[in-house]
Protein backbone atom coordinates (compact mmCIF):
# COMPACT_ATOMS: atom_id res chain seq x y z
CA UNK A 1 0.00 0.00 0.00
CA UNK A 2 2.55 2.52 -0.64
CA UNK A 3 1.99 6.22 -1.92
CA UNK A 4 4.58 8.12 -3.48
CA UNK A 5 3.81 11.68 -2.64
CA UNK A 6 4.85 13.05 -6.18
CA UNK A 7 2.71 10.57 -7.51
CA UNK A 8 0.06 11.70 -5.29
CA UNK A 9 0.47 15.41 -6.13
CA UNK A 10 0.61 14.38 -9.60
CA UNK A 11 -3.07 12.26 -9.59
CA UNK A 12 -4.79 15.44 -7.40
CA UNK A 13 -3.57 17.44 -10.25
CA UNK A 14 -5.34 15.31 -12.68
CA UNK A 15 -8.15 15.49 -10.43
CA UNK A 16 -8.40 19.36 -10.27
CA UNK A 17 -7.92 19.39 -14.07
CA UNK A 18 -10.74 16.96 -14.67
CA UNK A 19 -13.26 18.77 -12.32
CA UNK A 20 -12.30 21.94 -14.11
CA UNK A 21 -13.53 21.02 -16.78
CA UNK A 22 -16.82 19.12 -15.04
CA UNK A 23 -17.63 21.35 -12.99
CA UNK A 24 -16.47 24.63 -15.08
CA UNK A 25 -18.42 23.80 -18.00
CA UNK A 26 -21.34 24.73 -16.18
CA UNK A 27 -20.06 26.96 -13.75
CA UNK A 28 -18.97 29.57 -16.84
CA UNK A 29 -22.64 29.05 -18.02
CA UNK A 30 -24.22 29.57 -14.95
CA UNK A 31 -22.81 33.07 -14.85
CA UNK A 32 -23.57 34.05 -18.61
CA UNK A 33 -27.31 34.80 -19.38
CA UNK A 34 -27.75 32.53 -22.29
CA UNK A 35 -29.10 33.54 -25.40
CA UNK A 36 -31.58 31.96 -27.56
CA UNK A 37 -29.11 31.71 -30.30
CA UNK A 38 -26.86 29.44 -27.22
CA UNK A 39 -29.51 27.38 -26.10
CA UNK A 40 -30.10 26.42 -30.08
CA UNK A 41 -26.86 25.38 -30.23
CA UNK A 42 -26.92 23.46 -27.54
CA UNK A 43 -29.83 21.46 -28.25
CA UNK A 44 -26.98 20.15 -31.25
CA UNK A 45 -24.51 18.99 -28.82
CA UNK A 46 -25.59 15.74 -27.51
CA UNK A 47 -26.09 14.45 -31.20
CA UNK A 48 -22.89 15.82 -32.46
CA UNK A 49 -20.44 14.94 -29.73
CA UNK A 50 -21.32 11.58 -30.12
CA UNK A 51 -20.66 11.87 -33.95
CA UNK A 52 -17.83 13.31 -33.22
CA UNK A 53 -16.68 10.45 -31.09
CA UNK A 54 -17.86 8.06 -33.61
CA UNK A 55 -16.68 9.19 -37.10
CA UNK A 56 -12.96 9.15 -36.67
CA UNK A 57 -13.01 5.23 -35.18
CA UNK A 58 -15.22 4.10 -38.09
CA UNK A 59 -12.94 6.01 -40.80
CA UNK A 60 -9.75 4.34 -39.02
CA UNK A 61 -11.15 1.04 -37.80
CA UNK A 62 -11.49 -0.83 -40.83
CA UNK A 63 -14.57 -3.37 -41.33
CA UNK A 64 -14.49 -4.21 -37.59
CA UNK A 65 -16.37 -1.35 -36.25
CA UNK A 66 -18.02 -0.23 -39.46
CA UNK A 67 -19.69 -3.78 -39.04
CA UNK A 68 -20.07 -3.44 -35.49
CA UNK A 69 -21.51 -0.71 -35.47
CA UNK A 70 -23.84 -1.33 -38.25
CA UNK A 71 -25.58 -4.15 -36.12
CA UNK A 72 -25.81 -1.79 -33.26
CA UNK A 73 -27.52 0.65 -34.79
CA UNK A 74 -30.12 -1.81 -36.24
CA UNK A 75 -30.83 -3.87 -33.15
CA UNK A 76 -31.11 -0.09 -31.28
CA UNK A 77 -33.67 0.81 -34.02
CA UNK A 78 -35.45 -2.39 -33.98
CA UNK A 79 -35.95 -3.19 -30.46
CA UNK A 80 -34.73 -0.31 -28.57
CA UNK A 81 -32.55 -2.47 -26.31
CA UNK A 82 -29.45 -0.87 -25.04
CA UNK A 83 -27.64 -4.17 -23.60
CA UNK A 84 -29.01 -5.90 -26.46
CA UNK A 85 -27.73 -3.65 -29.06
CA UNK A 86 -24.35 -3.45 -27.68
CA UNK A 87 -24.00 -6.88 -26.75
CA UNK A 88 -24.99 -7.81 -30.59
CA UNK A 89 -22.86 -5.11 -32.08
CA UNK A 90 -20.23 -6.30 -30.19
CA UNK A 91 -20.50 -10.05 -31.25
CA UNK A 92 -20.71 -8.73 -34.75
CA UNK A 93 -17.33 -6.71 -34.20
CA UNK A 94 -15.56 -9.75 -33.06
CA UNK A 95 -17.30 -12.40 -35.94
CA UNK A 96 -15.57 -9.65 -38.15
CA UNK A 97 -12.07 -10.03 -36.11
CA UNK A 98 -12.36 -13.94 -36.01
CA UNK A 99 -12.51 -13.81 -39.82
CA UNK A 100 -9.74 -11.84 -40.24
CA UNK B 1 -39.25 23.20 -17.60
CA UNK B 2 -41.13 23.75 -14.38
CA UNK B 3 -40.63 21.93 -11.29
CA UNK B 4 -37.51 20.09 -10.96
CA UNK B 5 -36.98 17.56 -8.10
CA UNK B 6 -33.89 15.58 -6.72
CA UNK B 7 -35.46 12.22 -4.97
CA UNK B 8 -33.92 8.96 -4.11
CA UNK B 9 -36.23 7.42 -6.41
CA UNK B 10 -34.85 9.26 -9.20
CA UNK B 11 -31.08 8.05 -7.81
CA UNK B 12 -32.44 4.87 -8.46
CA UNK B 13 -34.06 5.23 -11.58
CA UNK B 14 -30.28 6.66 -13.19
CA UNK B 15 -28.37 3.65 -11.35
CA UNK B 16 -30.54 0.87 -12.75
CA UNK B 17 -31.02 2.70 -16.55
CA UNK B 18 -27.08 3.11 -16.43
CA UNK B 19 -26.35 -0.97 -15.73
CA UNK B 20 -25.86 -1.36 -19.80
CA UNK B 21 -23.21 1.08 -19.64
CA UNK B 22 -21.30 -0.37 -16.65
CA UNK B 23 -21.27 -3.55 -18.29
CA UNK B 24 -20.08 -2.06 -21.81
CA UNK B 25 -17.49 -0.18 -20.01
CA UNK B 26 -16.01 -2.83 -18.39
CA UNK B 27 -12.91 -3.68 -20.23
CA UNK B 28 -12.06 -0.37 -20.46
CA UNK B 29 -11.79 -0.36 -16.61
CA UNK B 30 -9.70 -3.37 -16.36
CA UNK B 31 -7.22 -2.65 -18.82
CA UNK B 32 -7.23 0.75 -17.48
CA UNK B 33 -5.83 -0.99 -14.31
CA UNK B 34 -3.10 -3.12 -16.32
CA UNK B 35 -1.81 0.40 -17.99
CA UNK B 36 -1.56 1.58 -13.92
CA UNK B 37 0.12 -1.11 -13.25
CA UNK B 38 2.64 -1.59 -16.21
CA UNK B 39 3.43 2.24 -15.66
CA UNK B 40 4.48 1.34 -11.85
CA UNK B 41 1.41 2.77 -9.75
CA UNK B 42 0.77 0.80 -6.78
CA UNK B 43 -2.45 -0.80 -5.93
CA UNK B 44 -3.62 2.25 -3.49
CA UNK B 45 -1.96 4.82 -6.07
CA UNK B 46 -4.47 3.39 -8.56
CA UNK B 47 -7.43 3.33 -6.60
CA UNK B 48 -6.77 6.86 -5.40
CA UNK B 49 -6.82 8.02 -9.00
CA UNK B 50 -9.73 6.32 -10.22
CA UNK B 51 -11.56 7.88 -7.76
CA UNK B 52 -10.44 11.01 -7.76
CA UNK B 53 -9.60 11.39 -11.63
CA UNK B 54 -12.68 8.94 -12.89
CA UNK B 55 -12.23 9.57 -16.30
CA UNK B 56 -10.80 6.67 -18.92
CA UNK B 57 -9.48 8.15 -21.88
CA UNK B 58 -7.61 10.69 -19.68
CA UNK B 59 -5.72 7.94 -17.08
CA UNK B 60 -4.77 5.97 -20.29
CA UNK B 61 -3.21 9.24 -21.49
CA UNK B 62 -1.27 10.36 -18.91
CA UNK B 63 -0.41 6.86 -17.97
CA UNK B 64 1.28 6.24 -20.96
CA UNK B 65 3.80 8.43 -20.38
CA UNK B 66 4.06 7.82 -16.98
CA UNK B 67 7.59 9.11 -15.22
CA UNK B 68 8.96 8.03 -12.51
CA UNK B 69 8.95 11.31 -10.58
CA UNK B 70 5.84 11.82 -12.58
CA UNK B 71 5.87 14.97 -14.77
CA UNK B 72 3.01 17.11 -12.52
CA UNK B 73 2.28 19.27 -15.34
CA UNK B 74 2.32 17.19 -18.07
CA UNK B 75 -0.22 14.28 -16.12
CA UNK B 76 -2.60 17.02 -15.01
CA UNK B 77 -2.26 18.78 -18.88
CA UNK B 78 -3.02 15.50 -20.50
CA UNK B 79 -6.31 15.11 -18.20
CA UNK B 80 -7.45 18.79 -18.83
CA UNK B 81 -6.80 18.22 -23.14
CA UNK B 82 -8.93 15.28 -22.79
CA UNK B 83 -11.69 16.09 -20.84
CA UNK B 84 -12.42 19.46 -22.25
CA UNK B 85 -15.29 17.76 -23.69
CA UNK B 86 -17.01 17.32 -20.82
CA UNK B 87 -17.07 21.24 -20.02
CA UNK B 88 -19.59 21.15 -23.09
CA UNK B 89 -21.88 18.69 -21.54
CA UNK B 90 -22.54 20.33 -18.73
CA UNK B 91 -24.64 23.00 -20.01
CA UNK B 92 -26.94 20.77 -22.00
CA UNK B 93 -28.18 19.75 -18.38
CA UNK B 94 -28.69 23.14 -17.34
CA UNK B 95 -32.36 22.83 -17.44
CA UNK B 96 -32.00 20.34 -14.33
CA UNK B 97 -28.88 22.40 -13.03
CA UNK B 98 -30.14 25.55 -12.49
CA UNK B 99 -32.89 25.11 -10.56
CA UNK B 100 -30.66 23.63 -7.92
CA UNK B 101 -28.21 24.93 -5.69
CA UNK B 102 -24.61 23.36 -3.69
CA UNK B 103 -24.19 19.79 -3.90
CA UNK B 104 -26.90 18.66 -5.97
CA UNK B 105 -25.45 21.02 -8.48
CA UNK B 106 -21.71 20.32 -8.08
CA UNK B 107 -21.60 16.46 -6.47
CA UNK B 108 -22.97 14.94 -9.72
CA UNK B 109 -21.55 17.15 -11.86
CA UNK B 110 -18.10 15.33 -10.19
CA UNK B 111 -19.33 11.58 -11.53
CA UNK B 112 -20.40 12.97 -14.94
CA UNK B 113 -19.00 11.31 -17.87
CA UNK B 114 -19.76 10.46 -21.17
CA UNK B 115 -22.46 7.36 -20.93
CA UNK B 116 -24.56 9.15 -17.79
CA UNK B 117 -24.54 12.70 -19.37
CA UNK B 118 -25.73 11.14 -22.63
CA UNK B 119 -28.71 8.95 -20.47
CA UNK B 120 -29.46 11.81 -18.57
CA UNK B 121 -30.03 14.14 -21.32
CA UNK B 122 -32.44 12.25 -22.84
CA UNK B 123 -34.36 11.44 -19.93
CA UNK B 124 -34.56 14.99 -19.27
CA UNK B 125 -35.71 15.67 -22.77
CA UNK B 126 -37.98 12.96 -22.41
CA UNK B 127 -39.44 15.34 -19.67
CA UNK B 128 -37.79 13.92 -16.68
CA UNK B 129 -37.82 16.12 -13.62
CA UNK B 130 -35.69 14.05 -11.07
CA UNK B 131 -32.11 15.34 -11.18
CA UNK B 132 -30.86 13.10 -8.89
CA UNK B 133 -30.67 10.99 -12.03
CA UNK B 134 -27.39 12.20 -13.33
CA UNK B 135 -25.97 11.48 -9.51
CA UNK B 136 -27.33 7.84 -9.71
CA UNK B 137 -26.09 6.75 -13.12
CA UNK B 138 -22.71 8.42 -12.55
CA UNK B 139 -22.07 6.49 -9.14
CA UNK B 140 -23.09 3.17 -10.57
CA UNK B 141 -20.09 3.91 -13.37
CA UNK B 142 -18.07 5.54 -10.32
CA UNK B 143 -18.52 1.65 -8.68
CA UNK B 144 -17.62 -0.50 -11.95
CA UNK B 145 -14.36 2.06 -12.74
CA UNK B 146 -13.03 1.45 -9.49
CA UNK B 147 -13.63 -2.30 -9.22
CA UNK B 148 -12.80 -2.65 -12.97
CA UNK B 149 -9.44 -0.70 -12.74
CA UNK B 150 -8.73 -2.96 -9.74
CA UNK B 151 -9.23 -6.05 -11.29
CA UNK B 152 -6.91 -4.87 -13.71
CA UNK B 153 -3.92 -3.89 -11.83
CA UNK B 154 -4.41 -7.18 -9.61
CA UNK B 155 -4.24 -9.37 -12.65
CA UNK B 156 -1.65 -7.18 -14.77
CA UNK B 157 -0.79 -8.51 -18.08
CA UNK B 158 -2.33 -11.77 -17.53
CA UNK B 159 -5.54 -11.15 -19.25
CA UNK B 160 -4.57 -8.06 -21.56
CA UNK B 161 -6.37 -8.24 -24.75
CA UNK B 162 -4.21 -6.66 -27.99
CA UNK B 163 -5.17 -3.36 -29.07
CA UNK B 164 -8.00 -3.19 -31.85
CA UNK B 165 -9.20 -6.56 -29.87
CA UNK B 166 -13.29 -6.36 -30.34
CA UNK B 167 -13.57 -6.45 -26.31
CA UNK B 168 -13.20 -2.49 -26.85
CA UNK B 169 -15.69 -2.19 -29.24
CA UNK B 170 -18.49 -2.39 -26.46
CA UNK B 171 -17.15 0.94 -25.37
CA UNK B 172 -17.95 2.94 -29.08
CA UNK B 173 -21.26 0.83 -29.62
CA UNK B 174 -22.53 2.64 -26.67
CA UNK B 175 -22.04 5.66 -28.28
CA UNK B 176 -23.27 4.22 -32.04
CA UNK B 177 -26.40 2.92 -30.12
CA UNK B 178 -26.97 6.18 -27.89
CA UNK B 179 -27.08 8.08 -31.19
CA UNK B 180 -30.70 6.61 -32.20
CA UNK B 181 -32.15 8.33 -29.74
CA UNK B 182 -30.47 11.73 -29.91
CA UNK B 183 -31.71 11.78 -33.85
CA UNK B 184 -34.57 14.48 -33.34
CA UNK B 185 -35.14 14.68 -37.56
CA UNK B 186 -34.31 15.93 -40.68
CA UNK B 187 -32.83 19.40 -39.44
CA UNK B 188 -29.99 16.90 -37.51
CA UNK B 189 -29.01 15.63 -40.61
CA UNK B 190 -26.53 18.79 -41.68
CA UNK B 191 -25.04 19.37 -38.18
CA UNK B 192 -24.12 15.69 -37.70
CA UNK B 193 -22.74 15.42 -41.14
CA UNK B 194 -21.03 18.33 -40.61
CA UNK B 195 -19.48 17.04 -37.23
CA UNK B 196 -18.56 13.75 -38.61
CA UNK B 197 -16.80 15.12 -41.34
CA UNK B 198 -14.48 18.27 -38.75
CA UNK B 199 -14.04 15.00 -36.35
CA UNK B 200 -12.39 12.55 -39.06
CA UNK B 201 -10.16 15.36 -40.12
CA UNK B 202 -9.08 16.93 -36.52
CA UNK B 203 -8.20 13.20 -35.68
CA UNK B 204 -5.85 12.70 -38.30
CA UNK B 205 -4.66 16.60 -37.64
CA UNK B 206 -4.33 16.63 -33.78
CA UNK B 207 -4.48 13.10 -32.48
CA UNK B 208 -4.12 12.48 -28.43
CA UNK B 209 -6.24 14.08 -27.12
CA UNK B 210 -9.92 14.90 -27.14
CA UNK B 211 -9.71 17.94 -29.65
CA UNK B 212 -12.07 16.35 -32.71
CA UNK B 213 -14.67 15.65 -30.19
CA UNK B 214 -14.75 19.32 -29.35
CA UNK B 215 -13.87 20.96 -33.22
CA UNK B 216 -16.61 18.33 -34.12
CA UNK B 217 -19.34 18.81 -31.45
CA UNK B 218 -18.46 22.92 -31.96
CA UNK B 219 -18.83 22.83 -35.88
CA UNK B 220 -21.77 20.75 -36.02
CA UNK B 221 -24.01 23.08 -33.17
CA UNK B 222 -23.18 25.99 -34.52
CA UNK B 223 -24.10 25.46 -37.97
CA UNK B 224 -27.15 23.65 -36.54
CA UNK B 225 -27.91 26.61 -34.17
CA UNK B 226 -27.28 29.02 -36.00
CA UNK B 227 -29.41 27.78 -38.67
CA UNK B 228 -32.19 27.15 -36.58
CA UNK B 229 -31.94 30.60 -34.93
CA UNK B 230 -32.32 32.27 -38.63
CA UNK B 231 -35.40 30.29 -39.42
CA UNK B 232 -36.81 31.19 -36.32
CA UNK B 233 -36.01 34.76 -36.25
CA UNK B 234 -38.63 37.30 -36.89
CA UNK B 235 -37.96 38.77 -40.59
Amino acid sequence: MSMDPWTLVAIIGMAVATYACRGGGYWLFRQTNPTPLMRSVLGFIPGTLFVSYVAPALVTGGWQPVAGAAATLAIMIATGSLLGAVLGGTAAAWLVYALQ
Amino acid sequence: MGEVVFTRAGLRRGARECLPMMVASIPFGVVTGISAHGAGLSFAETMFMSITVFAGSAQLLALSAWTHPPSVLAASLAAFVVNLRLALMGPVLAPWLDRLRGWRVWLPLFVMTDQNWALSVRNMNAGGKDAAFLLGSGLTLVCMWISASALGHVVGTMLQPPPGHPVFFAALAVFVALLVGMWRGKRDLLPWAIAAVVAAIAARMFPGGSWHIILGALAGSLVGGLREHRANAPA
